[in-house]
């Protein structure tokens, strides 16, 4: 068994034990690298079956070619796709630095629409690689019924056992990625030919190393025009995946009052 | 980079004994920081007017920097030539264990640090007992601020001394465990040896970490796949789960516990591509296909039949308990081992482990948060368990209560017997033999069928009174018909049980195969017992399958208690009966009965219709 294989089944295993313990069970897709390989290990676990409803909260303000991307592929991977909007960016909390603020955007119109839909479980893709917060994650999140995020009081996760059901008028985050890295990602990726926004691969000597908002992302300075070419090029980099992501850089505290909010 | 195989090391310790500092410098002199990291966190400290800290690299919450402690687990990534390693730091302040454990539970080794002027600490041995606990056997010892005892070879070997002594009393095996002694403020002993301690001439602490096992699957063990789910999205009938041990194939007999149904393998599904190949093996999730449409639910444990794991419903667990309400003898908590999740009843707490000198307590009536203890438990009904020493996944577990985790802990191998034996046959020199009469001749003879008619429902449901009423209809129409009534039964054929949900299991089984031998000859069996567990009717089912009849009688337990016949309900309340049905012990109502009689607000003779039409429908010829 692969590094690869022993990472794919831990998550097909998460993914099960959701779908088997959680009534109101939903996967946050972004339409990005690693919310692709999300659904992609769906359909694996469910044997080529999506049977939770995929929810996008669109802020509006992502890339043309990701809307085309979420058209196409609702359809050839026959999924149940859920929008939510958000509001905007003047309803939220002005204390926030402007990138901060704007991304807070998302966290309201994901509020809304569990609100709207009754969702008490929500599949996120974040990885505890991509930065010091996420790292300290469970596999099994519980929240209050808001969203918000309790850091100091964080159940203890023995083994692969989860607390999976969530408590009556409270919410549970699943995170079936948490323990791969972004290498490990586009390694998976390579090996089973899941399709991306090309926004990922290098046009005039620029790519997107991870998609947001329009507005508040930023390329960096690469050649990686293929699959293979970006594996080799993170194999090198020591630059963070989020660098161009600018709300994670704006004060020390900006993300972690993100997340405690409830942010993705 | 040879291998792209990752290797998970947690780091844990005693607080301030310098974990943080340890992994930051590795990091560090690894040259395995993102560009930028260590500058922004030395300008965070001038911001603030602090010394620079290694530990700041990791305690990324605004919280651990003002308090300087590490409160959750946190997780860094750094590759040698030899392999990719993921590093948990787990808190060493005792308030945070839950931390602690929960980044633990998820390591291949760790690595213990121990102060140099303070040796062993409170948390050195905690930890050291939670790591043995949860299965963790390779440990790198690692002696820190050598520089603050003078880089001393005598300090450094008393203080291996006391920490081997206590790791090998608690069961760690000495071929496994590494000493090092370190300098991390300086980075003596990290990654480079230093000069100033020449009288050590052992690994430096990345050379131990790179001289560590790999992990293995234990693909060598008895299969072992809880299974997680059936699903049909499709023309497929697909049994879900992770093989957790051993090896399965295509044509492989299983056999399930606690069920007991057997089925073949007939294939085993994949996607994108169809089938996964011949053989899948430990660690793999996996969905399969089988040859025969047997009951299988999520629960119940796969093996090949010649290597079950244990049936047991009562069992010895060491754990580490962790809520703020002790744990009393009595108490009711939620156990989940494997797929499975059943209440289980604290018999007797056995020991509390000391953190200090490893000596067990068998006095304590009570555990606390943070003890090691073992405890005796009594579960509702017979599960698939192994001892963790033989198979680790099955052999460990979790416990909740409401929607709390309150404690994890393992299956210990003393005391764990298997009760198979008692619904299975024990004599081995047996032959049925073939009666010569077939039951349908006598079918012909009495002018209907025969069969049972299995009656269930809580404790003043009414199934006695219409179990008497319908064997006086049946009689009065001329059919072979007799009552088996519960206190009847228990009055001799099971005078010596009791009410404990192994008893109750007994006293059922034997009603099944006295029914089943009437019903063979001949008769309508009325049975008219409360049997509270699905699995035991469902086994009793077994015993007949095509004459068995289930019947719910669905009263409503506040009716029940209205009505209270024989008082019962009254002396339950007021604690006078224990493990009484409906109070103190669970009714697992049939899901599926082929006939649900709602007696609520209905006359007895509107259900008795309803039942002797029922009968007449079934056992006519």
């Amino acid at each position: 068994m692969t590094h690869l294989d022993e990472l794919e089944s831990r998550s097909i295993h998460i993914l099960r034990e959701a779908y088997a313990r959680i009534d109101q069970l939903m996967v946050l897709w972004s339409l990005g690298k690693d919310s692709n390989v999300l659904i992609w290990l769906l359909r694996k676990a469910f044997f080529g079956h999506v049977p939770i409803p995929a929810v996008h909260v669109d802020t509006g303000k992502k890339f043309p070619e990701m809307y085309a991307f979420r058209e196409r592929y609702k359809t050839e991977w026959n999924i149940r796709l859920v929008t939510g909007e958000c509001p905007p960016v003047e309803e939220m909390d002005p204390s926030l630095p402007p990138a901060a603020r704007s991304a807070a955007r998302k966290t309201a119109g994901l509020k809304r629409l569990i609100e709207r839909e009754g969702y008490n479980g929500i599949i996120a893709g974040i990885r505890r690689d991509e930065e010091g917060l996420r790292a300290k994650e469970r596999v099994f999140s519980p929240r209050a019924s808001s969203g918000e995020w309790d850091f100091r009081d964080q159940p203890p996760e023995f083994w692969d056992l989860f607390s999976a059901e969530p408590a009556p008028g409270c919410q549970m985050r699943v995170h079936p990625l948490l323990h791969w890295t972004e290498l490990d990602i586009w390694r998976y990726i390579e090996r089973e030919n899941i399709p991306l926004v090309d926004l990922y691969f290098a046009r005039d000597g620029k790519r997107y190393r991870s998609l947001g908002d329009q507005d508040i992302t930023s390329p960096i300075v690469s050649d990686a025009a293929t699959v293979a070419e970006i594996i080799t090029e993170l194999q090198t980099t020591k630059v963070a995946e989020r660098s161009g992501r600018a709300m994670d850089h704006e004060s020390e505290d900006a993300f972690e009052r993100l997340r405690a909010d409830g942010y993705m | 980079m040879t291998d792209q195989s990752l290797l998970n090391v947690v780091f844990v310790g005693h607080v301030d004994h310098g974990k943080s500092t340890v992994i930051g410098r590795l990091l560090g002199d690894l040259n395995a920081l993102p560009d930028g990291k260590l500058e922004a966190v030395k300008a965070m400290c001038d911001r603030r007017g602090m010394p620079f800290e290694w530990a700041f690299l990791l305690d990324a919450f605004q919280a651990e920097r003002d308090q300087g402690i590490t409160i959750d687990t946190a997780r860094i990534f750094f590759a040698t030539d030899r392999r990719r390693y993921a590093i948990i730091d787990a808190p060493g302040h005792k308030e945070f264990l839950r931390n602690m454990v929960t980044g633990a539970s998820g390591a291949d080794a760790a690595v213990l640090i121990v102060d140099a002027q303070e040796g062993v600490a409170e948390q050195t041995r905690r930890h050291a007992l939670i790591l043995n606990l949860i299965g963790i056997r390779q440990v790198i010892l690692v002696v820190n601020k050598m520089d603050l005892v003078g880089y001393a070879g005598d300090r450094f070997a008393a203080i291996v001394e006391e920490a081997e002594s206590r790791l090998l009393s608690l069961g760690f095996d000495r071929s496994r465990l590494t000493a090092i002694p370190v300098a991390a403020r300086n980075g003596d002993g990290i990654v480079a040896a230093g000069d100033k301690m020449p009288w050590y001439q052992g690994p430096t602490l990345i050379e131990a970490l790179d001289g560590l096992d790999e992990k293995t699957a234990p693909v060598g063990l008895p299969l072992r796949l809880p299974v997680q789910d059936i699903y049909k999205f499709d023309d497929r009938r697909i049994i879900a789960g992770k093989v957790e041990a051993g090896r399965l194939s295509m044509g492989d007999e299983l056999l399930f516990t606690p069920s007991g149904h057997r089925a073949r393998v007939a294939s085993i599904e994949g996607w994108p591509d169809a089938a996964t190949g011949q053989t899948v093996e430990a660690g793999l999730s996996v969905g399969l296909q089988l040859d025969d449409d047997i009951f299988v639910e999520r629960g119940e444990v796969a093996s090949l039949p010649e290597t079950p794991p244990v049936l047991a419903d009562r069992f010895r667990a060491r754990l580490f308990w962790l809520s703020e309400t002790p744990l009393t003898v009595g108490r009711r908590l939620q156990l989940m081992v494997g797929t499975a999740s059943l209440a289980v009843r604290v018999l007797s707490i056995d020991a509390v482990l000391s953190s200090e000198d490893l000596s067990r307590d068998e006095d304590r009536e009570d555990a606390l948060r943070h003890d090691v203890v073992e405890v005796s438990f009594e579960a509702v009904r017979p599960i698939a368990l192994d001892a963790f020493e033989d198979s680790p996944a099955t052999g460990r577990f979790i416990l909740q209560d409401q929607y709390r985790v309150v404690a994890g802990g393992v299956v210990l191998r003393d005391g764990l017997t298997d009760r198979r034996g008692g619904a299975g046959v024990k004599s081995t020199n047996i032959t049925r033999v073939i009666h010569s009469v077939p039951t349908e001749d006598r079918w012909r003879m009495n002018g209907h069928r025969s069969g049972v008619v299995w009656l269930t429902g809580l404790s003043g449901s009414g199934k006695s009174t219409l179990a008497i009423a319908l064997e006086e209809a049946l009689f009065r129409k001329g059919w072979q018909a007799y009552v088996l009534d519960g206190d009847n039964i228990r009055y001799g054929l099971s005078g010596d049980l009791g009410f404990s949900p192994e008893d109750r299991a007994e006293n059922i089984r034997r009603v099944g195969e006295v029914s089943s031998l009437m019903a063979r000859a001949g008769q309508i069996v009325i049975t008219a017992f409360i049997s509270p567990y699905r699995s035991d009717r469902d086994r009793a089912r077994a015993i007949l399958p095509d004459g068995f009849h289930e019947v719910f009688v669905d009263t409503s337990l506040a009716e029940c208690e209205r009505r209270d016949p024989k008082g019962l309900y009254a002396k339950a309340r007021a604690g006078e009966i224990r493990d009484f049905t409906g109070i103190d012990a669970p009714y697992e109502a049939p899901e599926t009965p082929e006939l649900r009689l709602v007696t609520d607000g209905r006359e007895v003779e509107e259900n008795l219709r309803e039942l002797l039409r029922y009968i007449e429908r079934q056992f006519a010829l």
